[in-house]
Parts: C-alpha cells; structure tokens; sequence
C-alpha cells in the first residue's frame, strides 16, 4: 500500500479574531494517489479553511494551533515561503469556485494562462500559447484561438471554468483542489464540467480534493468522502458506504433533507433537535478533551 | 420552539447596541466630534470665554510673544498682534465666522444638492436627464471666478461667502446623492415595498432616504472642512467680513507680513484652522464608518 | 378555467437597448418570448429553468413590476396587464413576493418589527400599532421566530432566520397569491429544508396560490404540484409533477433531469447523455 499523496493529520485551527473559536478540529484524511476525494460539509464548516491551508493562504485572523499536512512526505505547513511557493505551482493547483471573479476581467485569457507555462517552464511566448491552445482542445473547447483572444467577459461560465480547470492542469500537478467548482454553474453546464474534471483525473492520474457542500455532486465524482461538521471530521469512507449505510448520525440528518426529484416527500426534513444537541454535545465534548489534554 | 439548523451560530443575539452607543465606540468620533464641539461651545460663548476684547488696540503691548517666551505679558497667552490685540482672543472670536460658515454653507449646499440629487435618482428619465444635464452646465464654470463674480455683484460680507460656497458646491452633492439613491433603488427591498402597496413619495423618503444619509453625513463633515478653508481664503484676499471682526483669515494675512518678528500671529489661527479641518474629516470619516456598518458587511 | 386565480397568455417582455443622445434606442433583446402559465386558486406551480430561461422576469411580469411588450394577465377574472401604480394598489395587498437574498430584500435601516408592522397599517389590516404588533407576533410564532425578533434588525439574523422574515412579510397580508424567487439558493440544506417544510404548510393552511422560481429541479418537486419548465424565454413544457418527472415528454426536460445528481452511488451517470450535451455545448 503505496503512502498517500496527501496526508492531514489532525489539523486544528482557531479563529483569533472570534475569542480563539476552533474552526478546525484534528482533521484527518487522505487522498492516495489518483483519487478523488470529497470533502464535505455546510457552510462555515472549516472546507475552504482546509482548502486555504494546504494552498498556504490562510487569512491572518486564522491560526494553526496543530496538526501536519504531509505533501509527498514534506509537512507543507513546515515548508519556507520559498519552497511552499515553488511545490505549489509545481504540484498543487487550485479550480476555483467563482470563475467570474477567479479570472483577471482586463487581461487577454491567453496571457492568464501562460502566465505561468512561461514563469514555471521557462517557455516562450510562442510555445506557452501552442501549449495553452493544447490544453483547451483538451478541454474540450471546440474554438480555442477565439477563446485564447477573448476577455473573460465575453465568455460564459462554463467556458470560463473550462478555461480555469485547463489552467489548473496545465502544469500537470500532482494535487487538485477543487473548491466547489461547480456552485455557481447550471445544472446542465455541471455535469459537463465534471464529467470534464473526472476525465482529465484519470488521464493524468491527478489527485484530487473535491470541495463541496452538494452530496448529489460529490456521489457522482467521488471515490472517498469526508463528512466535515463544525470543524470536525464526522464521518470518512468510500463514497457507497458513507452515502448507501451511513453510520453518525448527521450524515444520516443531511441525507434525509437532501431534495431528491424521484421521491416527492424528500427535502423537507430538517434537523432534528434531538440529533443537533446531541451534535453539539458531541463537539462540546471534544473541545474539554482538547483542554484538557493542553491542561494536563 | 425554532429548530436549529447545524450551520446557524446565533441562537438569541442580545439587544442591538443603539446608533448613540455605536457612535461613541469609535475614537475618531469622539475625540473629532469632542473637539468640533469644544469649539462650538467656545464660540457661542465668545464674548465670555475670551480673556480680552478682540478689538481693543494697546499699541504699548504690540508683537509681544505668548506665556512661556522672553518678554511675555501675563494675561496674553498667545500674545499680541501688530495692534497689540489679544491673539488668543481674536481666534476665538475667528470661530465664530468660521463655524458659521461651515454650518449654514454646508448645511444649505446639502440641502439644496441633496434634495435634487434624490429626485433625480429615483425619478431617473427626464427629471435625471434635466439634473444631470444643470449639474454638468455648473460645473463647467470655473469656481474661484464665479465666487468673486459673485461677491462683486453682492458685495463682501458673511452672506455673499455663505452664497459662493453653495452655489459652487451644491453640485458636490447633487452628484453623490443621485448615484447612491439609484444604487437603492434597485434594491430588493424597494421592490419589496412596491410589491406592499408604497407610493412612490413613500418609498423615497421612508426606504431610500435613510440609506443615503450615511453617505451624506459624511460628505457633509467634509464640505465643512472645506467650507472653513474656503472662508479663510476669501478673508485672507479681504472679500470676506468687514475688517473689524477677527477672522482666521484675515488674522492670517496680518500675521503673514510680520512672520519674522511675531511669528506666532500667523501661527495661532492657522494651527486653529488646520485643527478644525482636521477635526471636520475625521468626524467626517468616522460617522461613516460607525453609521453605515449595515451595509458594509 | 374558473379556479384559475392567475392566467397570464402571450407575455412578451422586451428589455429597452440604450439608447444614445442622436440615435433611437436599438434593438431591444427579448428576455419572454410569448409565455403562457396558470396558477390556480392554493395551487403551487414550480417554474424551473436554467440561467437566461426568463423565469425571474415572467415571475415579475405577473406581478406587474415589469410592463410587458405584449401579451395579458389576468388576476381573479379581471386583466391587470396595463393598470398604471395607483390603480394596481389595493390590488397589492392581494399578491406578494418572497425574495432571494434576505439581505438586500430587508430595509437594514428598519427593525424586522416595522417591516412586518407598516404593511399591516398601510392596507388597514389593523387600525393601531398596538392591534398591528399583535398580528405581527401571531405571524412570528407561526413561522418559528421569537416575538423579540422584532426589535432586531435584519443583519443581526442568520440566513434562516432571514428568510423566515421574509415569509412572514409576505403572508402576514393574507394574500391570494405569493410569488417566491429562488427563495432557498444560498441556504444550507437543512435550512432549506425547514423553510421548504413552512411554505408548504402555510400555502396549505391558508389556502395560498404559489408560483415558485427555482432552478433546482429536486426543490421544486417537494413542493410543487405542477411544474413549468422554461429556456431562454419559452415554456419548453408544463404539467403534474409526477408526469413531467417520471415521463418528461421534451428533450430539454429529459437532459434537464438527467443532468441532476442524486446523492447515490451510480457510475454510468457521468457518461450518461455525453453525445446529446455536445450538440448543445457551451
């Protein structure tokens, strides 16, 4: 059993700004090499925390209090702003959630993606923009000289995000992130968009750390799946067993009121209070053992 | 019994500090605001407050320095002028040309700027086009050669300063007003109210007014600053007041031929001006920020 | 049909291009090309579709804060279409709308008390604020607030919360009809789920007509007992819920409901539908 590409452990956070609020709370997971892993999880449940800090931006009110993010066998939390600058346009690129404000409204979408092929490869102009027209072929963008002259705004959004998952593959990476990609897409457009993201995945065989708060989503592209609530891991497993069998109790509470077109009744079910104080008592617990252990 | 969902983090938030306790919070406001109001207060309270009377000459006691320097007369505590006037009371007497300045100029240009600019974002179409089209006529006049224009026609005095700052700087307003109201306007919550049965007049004042205010409380501190300046100038040139009330400006232009042998003449009611401009932004800047968290967030 | 409360027959709205200061204004863009819909009296009536499809625009049109270019509706038997604002007033109290983001559809310079209260005194539902506040706390209660809600201002509230405001606002008049514009985007799932629970039991109990706009074809069939499905200014088609789900008739409908994720475990949905999306690609 070969190490995972990228192993957390146990990463907690706190919020300085908010009376030191845990934010993240010894999260753990693994993504081995060539899985999609979701990480899932409402909002204000700590994912793009996670997300900012393996990409090493996490705001300045935020603080590490513990934990290790092991990159390739290096502690990328451990790393100068040196190398975590160089490991992370080498090997780890991000797919952004918002393709409208991800890309630079004033600058030509050829300049933006060779940006990097030019700073990281050394390549000319001449060859980054061969390269670049490759990549959105493989993106499947059926007029890519067009493409490559046009500004962001005369784009649609799913042409955009096309534009930013070829810009995230460009330099072939390693890891993935991609944080919720497909949020701010229709339905339709979605779906190509994963089904994108799946084939670009295998081909390359790149991890990836998929992001999102939609369980329908994460069921259909992912391989494993972490259930995140408040910070703290709820529930990990493959994709069928964590959706099919669930086995802590809010993830049965968010399957339950998860809208479903083929059965009428479902998605208005909320939260029960039972499972949401038994919930906090759950995090309430952990919080005491954390002081505690620090006390002792 | 509301049910929680997961994600909500405020169970029962307490009671919303008031506007009062929000405004005192922040230093800026209060130490501005503490010394706008200082000033005030020593204004109207001029004839009181200042040890000596502004006006009266003692040619014996010309150019001495203030408490503290070789050669000082005690009762003198910024000294003496050419005239031998008290400093320390001619600026405070200067105040009160300048405050009445900031306030009623200020205060009319607002108004005036403010209500057109209201009308014309609301209304849009023609109104706006009308408005915008006076307000860009306006502008285009160069100002410093419509004030004197002005106070020729006029005559100087405290009114025909008043009436040069709001004629000129009304636009000012007029401008800031309407984008922000048109920025309301296409709020949801004035569709909201359209959708409730509002009239129109009902909707301007009672949904998109308040808004506005914040945005306008600031640009008002500032035009007082600006209003001050304005004044100082214009009494510096003498197109202001008669030359027997102490104005900042004037006091300024006096002090400026005798600044190498009774420096602090000139530098008494330019500190004051620099600090009252000062103290008018930073309310300025701080109303701003304190009142309009709402919408920043 | 006589238990139609809303009918609304070849609406076309039309958005004015600008028009510079020597030139006429151009040719305007079409956002509704002719629709027709119907809403009968308590019934709820999904309108899906995807961005660009116009529902926003059509579920405005019905409630005359748009003019349309042609077409009419018809309120309770009698055409609204062209009343100017002051004829269309007492109607108002008769149809309302719940908005999408609570942030911007809340005044934030008013408390949430004298949001629900003016209404209230605007259409003289109640003739004091005192007769008008204990309306307000009945409507609160049944929408799971706390009465002390009504000293609070609305960005002191969650996004649930917010939301249920926005409920109370819109039904505390007791219309006949409510119109609700993508009013759970943005929410969590479990708070969507509850304010979803609360529509649905109100239009129940107060015998409500609701025209939902939502692109999230699983939260529309929830509650809805028809559906309109549009795109890019057409209806595509309408019907029972049960129909259009289990055998939509269009093929827009059919990649329309393909394309949505299910929250199982189902390995040929990816490829599912590939050849038939590229002919309508980006």
């Amino acid at each position: 059993m070969s190490a995972p590409r990228l192993a957390i452990e146990a990463l907690s956070a706190i919020s300085l700004r908010d009376g030191n609020r845990p934010i993240l709370r010894r999260v753990s997971l693994a993504v081995d090499t060539g899985e999609v892993h979701g990480l899932v999880g409402e909002s204000g449940a700590g994912k793009s925390t996670i997300a900012k800090a393996i990409l090493g931006i996490i705001p300045s009110q935020v603080k590490v209090t513990h934990g290790r993010i092991g990159f390739e066998g290096r502690d990328l939390l451990a790393l100068s702003a040196n190398d975590l600058r160089a490991v992370l346009g080498r090997d780890i690129a991000l797919v952004p959630q918002d393709p409208s404000t991800a890309l630079n409204p004033s600058r030509r979408i050829d300049v933006q993606m060779t940006d990097g092929l030019r700073l990281k490869r050394g390549l000319s102009a001449k060859q980054a923009r061969l390269r670049a027209r490759a990549l959105l072929e493989e993106v499947q963008i059926r007029d890519p000289e067009r493409v490559l002259d046009s500004y962001p705004h005369q784009l649609s959004g799913g042409m955009r995000q096309r534009v930013l998952i070829a810009a995230a593959f460009a330099l072939e990476p390693k890891l993935v992130i991609a944080d919720e990609p497909t949020t701010a897409l229709d339905v339709t457009v979605q779906k190509q968009i994963l089904r994108l993201i799946r084939s670009l995945q295998e081909r390359h065989g790149t991890s990836v750390l998929f992001v999102s708060h939609d369980l329908g989503v994460v069921a259909k592209i992912c391989d494993r799946l972490t259930v995140l609530y408040m910070g703290k891991v709820m529930e990990q497993g493959s994709t069928a067993d964590v959706l099919a069998a669930p086995r802590h109790p809010y993830t049965k509470a968010l399957l339950a009121a998860n809208p479903r077109y083929d059965r009428p009744d479902t998605g208005l079910e909320p939260t029960p209070p039972e499972v949401i104080a038994a919930l906090r008592a759950e995090i309430a617990a952990f919080d005491a053992g954390v002081a505690g252990s620090r006390d002792g | 019994m509301e049910h929680w969902s997961p994600a909500s983090t405020i169970d029962t938030a307490p009671q919303p500090p008031s506007v009062a306790a929000r405004l005192l919070r922040d230093p800026k406001v209060v130490c501005a605001g503490g010394f706008i109001l200082l000033l005030i207060v020593v204004a109207i309270a001029a004839p009181w407050v200042a040890p000596k009377d502004p006006l009266a000459q003692n040619l014996l006691m010309a150019t001495t320095p203030p408490a503290g320097f070789a050669d000082a007369e005690p009762g003198f505590l910024l000294g003496t002028d050419g005239l031998g006037r008290d400093v320390l009371s001619r600026v405070i007497f200067g105040a009160r040309v300048s405050l009445t300045v900031a306030f009623v100029a200020a205060g009319l240009a607002c108004l005036i700027g403010s209500l057109l600019g209201l009308l014309a974002g609301f209304f849009g179409e023609l109104v706006d086009a009308l408005i915008s089209r006076l307000v860009d006529v306006w502008m285009a006049f160069p100002p410093v050669l419509l004030s004197i224009l002005l106070i020729a026609v006029i005559g100087t005095g405290l009114h025909s300063v008043i009436a040069a700052i709001v004629v000129i700087d009304w636009t000012r307003f007029c401008r800031v007003v309407r984008t922000e109201t048109r920025n309301q306007a296409q709020m949801d919550y004035v569709v909201a109210a359209r959708t409730i049965g509002f009239s129109r007049p009902a909707i301007l004042f009672r949904e998109i007014l308040p808004n506005v205010v914040p945005v306008l409380i600031a640009l008002l501190t500032l035009e007082m600053g600006i209003a001050v300046v304005v004044e100082a100038i214009l009494s510096f040139v003498g197109l202001s007041v008669s030359s027997d009330t102490p104005t900042w400006g004037g006091m300024i232009a006096e002090g400026r031929q005798i600044v190498h042998e009774a420096w602090w003449v000139l530098a008494a009611p330019l500190a004051a001006l620099f600090a009252t401009v000062v103290a008018f932004n930073q309310l300025g800047d701080g109303l701003a920020r304190s009142l309009d968290p709402v919408l920043r967030r | 049909m006589a238990d139609d409360l809303l009918l609304a027959r070849g609406l076309v709205v039309a958005y004015a291009g600008p028009g510079g200061l020597f030139t006429r204004r151009g040719d305007a863009p079409v956002v509704l090309h002719g629709v027709d819909i119907r809403v009968g009296k308590g019934e709820t009536v999904g309108i899906v579709g995807e961005s660009g499809s116009g529902k926003t625009t059509l579920g405005r049109a019905l409630l005359g804060l748009i003019k349309p270019a042609a077409g009419s509706v018809l309120f309770d038997g009698s055409d609204i279409t062209a009343l100017d604002e002051r004829a269309r007033r007492p109607l108002r109290r008769r149809m309302q709308m719940i908005f999408q983001d609570p942030m911007s559809s809340l005044n934030p310079r008013h408390t949430i008390g004298r949001i629900l209260i003016e209404p209230i005194l605007l259409h003289g539902l109640a003739k004091s604020h005192a007769a008008a506040l204990a309306l307000v706390h009945g409507i609160l209660d049944r929408v799971g607030l706390s009465r002390s809600t009504v000293d609070f201002y609305s960005y002191e509230l969650s996004g649930g919360q917010r939301q249920r405001v926005g409920i109370a606002r819109a039904v505390v008049l007791r219309p006949d009809f409510v119109l609700a514009d993508e009013i759970v985007s943005g929410l969590d799932v479990s708070t969507q789920a509850q304010v979803l629970r609360l529509l649905k039991e109100l239009t129940g109990e107060m015998h409500l007509a609701l025209a939902f706009i939502s692109h999230d074809l699983s939260v529309v069939r929830s509650i809805c007992q028809r559906v309109v499905v549009m795109r890019e200014g057409r209806v595509v088609e309408e019907g029972p819920c049960e129909r259009i789900f289990a055998a939509p008739a269009a093929a827009y409908t059919r990649m329309l409901i393909d394309a949505i994720p299910l929250p199982a475990v189902d390995p040929g949905w990816l490829m599912r539908g590939a050849s038939v999306e590229a002919a309508a690609s980006v």
